[in-house]
């Protein structure tokens, strides 16, 4: 048996393929939301009444300021993106800091949130739920469901562009290679997006 | 060495992604409004237009839709007409027969 | 195929895949590869494995079910025997199989790419899929036991049952990713890895079959992966999402499990067919019917599959809207399968035949595929359907179709490519003799399953009544001769891996894929030079010129 020396041959890089494998994760992961939304549909449709009653319960404002805060971690995240194409390599990673940290005060809302629903017992399994008619308590089934799947979703986004601002400050990410960092704010995006949807459906029902 | 430069530059000025944020923010206090008045039926359907409108937004501008390749928006829109054909479909069982 | 620029090995023979030597050694040369090829293999080793214990599982019930009451286990094992058996067969071994086996190793090189687009992706696909097959084992040896509520795991007993069900959904839950990153990872590489000149019309049929099935994974897996994880979620937090007494609705789940099972049936289908089509040309030396019809008919296959699921629903009480529409659409998804029966028996027409063993493989597919296909149609049929819904009509369609289509297409795949993957033949006279044990063996085992079915005979029943005993013998026996076929053909072919007699050609059976261009076995790098690609991938007669070598520029 001969070793081969294994010759470290230039690949052709291919940023189109980056962000076309980025792409079509992201449609998996609509999917995967989109199966809890078609679901959603069905028990809005069969219970309408007790969909509306429930969603009075929800806290408005903590879900608008998330929406803004969400939305603007967006644009921090897009900002981002265009300062190391212009190689603005500082900005770039001041812009990344502060999605994280956007990211990090939507949980921080989510967390203050559900600690109150659970003080008043709207929790998973408990008696105050299931003594409610079964209408709200699909629609509490699905609301910890989504919104907690979503809320993994922004923990993996947080933890996806930490690793692209390690190599935004290493250089690996610069101003003639940061196909990573448009595949880590594809993501974003995307979590982004499916909050806009979850936000009216679960907390301004009529 | 080459690089796959062929595309031109993915990237707007710093001002469009602030305008686009702003347009984002309006239609969110614009839902936030619009869900006190009470249309009935059609009040969901508001509420996802206005959150489509938002995508919209996202997609072409943040994510850059709008200067990928063609081959992407074909994609994005076979993955949304499945989700649309998977709702038709599952509604001519829910919307005719009440259990 | 013609190229301008050919691979050629230098004084003889490179090293191949198989001897090549990185920074890993031992073991880990094979655990840590990301060489589509290497990765190949160790899902072929992985999968013939567990295609094993679901045969075992298959032999066992029909061993039990030759007497009426009780005959080797008790009612609670053959619920678990028979929930096992469909969870591997179905999820653990064919709707990966020919992809992740023949896809691995064959796309990039049928494309002339030296790799898939992403291949540490590929090698995380692969330990997903080991970890999912480890927790289905886990589930049967742990405290529990394994799942008994059918591979459907339908509301609410999938919520109410003790057996180890969060094990057996989280499986799924991560197989469903290894399949997902599979299909994105080949989209990928078709889209962005065709060699020079490989326009979409110039590819094989086999990446189009790839192509069609990858967009089915990526698109639908992910609703069953929602779907098993809100069963989960159900069972452990109590949420309500499908649980009747917490106000769901068990009819909801099964839209949402068939939304993504019955697509997966094409996720199985597609690339056997896409091997039938690589195969029948070359053992008939003619251009394949109607090339642009079997490419587009993946595609509407994928598209109209979607669309059919509530057909597994009919006796279950959904809107006579909906069972007009399911059932409309079911009898328009046969029509593209159908086509490719055509244009396959088109091709054979006035060839030059060489029956060798994946030609009889491939003729096997065909006969069994349609009638597994024709009594789908049947069951397309709103009034028959309500009485033969779960009977053992479906199941014998189930085996027509999966094991007849897909199980009959893996052994054809075996035999075409094997000697190309490992540069040995097998014993072609004892894979002939397997292959006509296997068929017979076959139609004894399934073709009573179409008669029990029509006699009334209910699925997935531990006991039954004595009118079905007889054609229940007749299926149990037949099941012998089929496993007996089962392993003569598996020992001939592991056989030949160590004795076999070695091939050194590069064009084994007289193909026109980049594949037969190239060394075998194949090097690390497949190609010296990316090709330039000038011709279709089926031209024979036309082109004589393609075994020559030429100087590389």
């Amino acid at each position: 048996m001969s070793t081969q020396e294994h010759v470290e041959e230039h690949v052709h890089r291919d940023d189109i393929r980056s962000r076309m494998g980025m792409w079509l994760f992201l449609f998996s992961e609509l999917l995967l939301f989109g199966g809890l939304f078609l679901i959603y549909s069905v028990y809005r449709f069969m219970h309408p009444h007790a969909f509306s009653i429930a969603s009075k319960e929800m806290n408005t404002f903590f879900g608008t300021m998330n929406t803004i805060i969400l939305l603007t971690s967006s644009l921090t995240m897009a900002l981002a993106i265009a300062a190391i194409q212009r190689g603005k390599k500082i900005l770039s990673i001041c812009l990344q800091i502060t999605t994280i940290l956007f990211g990090a005060a939507f949980m921080v809302n989510k967390f203050l949130e559900w600690s109150a629903e659970f003080r008043e017992g709207n929790f998973p399994g408990s008696a105050v739920l299931q003594s409610k008619p079964q209408g709200q308590i699909l629609y509490f089934g699905l609301y910890y469901s989504m919104v907690g799947l979503h809320g993994i979703h922004v923990l993996v986004g947080m933890t996806v562009i930490a690793f692209m601002l390690r190599f935004t400050i290493k250089g690996v990410i610069n101003k003639d290679n940061y196909v990573k960092l448009e595949a880590a704010g594809l993501y974003w995006h995307l979590v982004d997006i499916i909050w806009i949807f979850l936000f009216p459906l679960f907390y301004l029902i009529t | 060495m080459e690089k796959n430069i062929t595309h031109k530059e993915h990237t707007h000025s710093y001002s469009i992604y602030f305008l686009v944020w702003l347009a984002l923010i309006t239609l969110t206090g614009l839902t936030a409004a619009v869900a006190g008045i009470n249309f009935g039926k059609l009040s969901v359907v508001v509420a996802i237009v206005i959150a489509m409108a938002k995508s919209y937004l996202v997609l072409t501008e943040f994510m850059h839709l709008k200067m990928e390749q063609k081959a992407f928006k074909v994609f994005v829109f076979v993955a949304l007409l499945f989700l649309t054909i998977s709702f038709t479909l599952l509604f001519t069982d829910y919307s005719f027969y009440v259990r | 195929m013609s190229s301008d620029t050919l691979a050629i090995s230098h004084n003889g023979h490179s090293p191949s895949y198989l001897e090549y030597e990185g920074k890993h050694k031992g073991i880990w040369a094979w655990l840590l590869s990301t060489d589509h090829k290497r990765i190949g293999i160790l899902y072929l080793i992985a999968i013939i494995s567990f295609f094993a214990v679901g045969v075992t599982l298959g032999f066992l019930i029909r061993l039990e079910l030759l007497t009426p009451q009780g005959t080797i286990v008790g009612p609670q094992a053959y619920n678990e025997f028979f929930t096992l058996h469909g969870v591997i067969m179905i999820f653990i071994v064919v709707i990966p199989v020919i992809p992740a086996v023949f896809g691995n190793f064959f796309l990039p090189i049928m494309l002339g790419a030296k790799d898939v687009a992403f291949p540490r992706l590929n090698l995380l696909s692969w330990y997903l899929y080991i970890t999912g097959g480890t927790l289905i084992l886990l589930s049967i040896i742990l405290p529990g036991g394994a799942a008994d509520t059918g591979w459907t795991f339908y509301i609410p007993y999938s919520v109410r049952t003790g057996t180890n069900m969060i094990f057996t959904l989280s499986a799924v839950f991560i197989l469903g990713f290894s399949s997902i990153l599979t299909g994105l990872n080949f989209l990928t590489t078709i889209h962005r890895m065709r060699a020079p000149g490989m326009g979409w019309f110039k590819m094989p049929l086999f990446a189009w079959s790839l192509y069609a099935t990858s967009w089915i994974q990526v698109i639908v897996t992910p609703i069953v992966g929602i779907t098993l994880l809100m069963v989960v979620v159900e069972r452990v937090f109590h949420v309500g999402i499908f649980d009747p007494t917490l106000g769901g609705d068990p009819l909801l789940f099964q839209h949402m499990f068939w939304m993504y099972s019955h697509p997966a049936v094409y996720i199985i289908i597609v690339p056997a067919m896409g091997v039938i089509s690589e195969i029948i040309p070359v053992f008939s030396q003619r251009t394949i019917f109607g090339y642009k019809f079997i490419a587009f008919s993946s595609l509407a296959i994928a598209l109209f599959g979607s669309l059919v699921w509530g057909h597994h629903m009919f006796a279950t009480g959904m809107s006579n809207t909906s069972e007009f529409v399911f059932s409309l659409l079911t009898f328009l998804v046969a029509i593209p399968s159908a086509i490719k029966v055509f244009n396959w028996t088109a091709t054979l027409y006035k060839g030059s035949i060489k029956l060798e063993a994946p030609l009889l493989y491939s003729l096997a597919f065909i006969f069994l595929f349609s009638i597994g296909g024709l009594t789908g149609v049947i069951q397309g049929a709103l009034n028959v359907d309500i009485y033969l819904t779960d009977t053992y009509f479906i199941v014998g369609h189930i085996h027509y179709v999966v094991f007849g289509g897909t199980g009959i297409a893996l052994f054809a795949a075996l035999h075409y490519w094997l000697p190309k993957m490992f540069g040995r033949m097998y014993n072609k006279k004892v894979a002939k003799f397997a292959f006509w044990n296997i068929f017979i063996g076959f139609n004894i085992t399934y073709f009573p399953f179409f008669i029990l079915g029509w006699m009334g005979m209910p699925r997935r029943s531990y006991h039954y009544l004595p009118q079905f005993q007889l054609y229940h013998v007749i299926s149990t026996v037949g099941s012998w001769i089929l496993v007996i076929g089962l392993f003569t053909m598996l020992f001939n072919l592991l056989m030949s891996l160590v004795r076999g007699k070695k091939v050194t050609e590069n064009n084994i059976w007289g193909g026109e894929t980049l594949e037969w261009q190239i060394q075998t076995p194949p090097t690390t790098e497949n190609f010296e030079d990316i090709p330039n690609i000038i011709d279709g991938p089926y031209e024979y007669k036309q082109n004589e010129l393609t075994t020559v070598e030429e100087e590389v520029n």
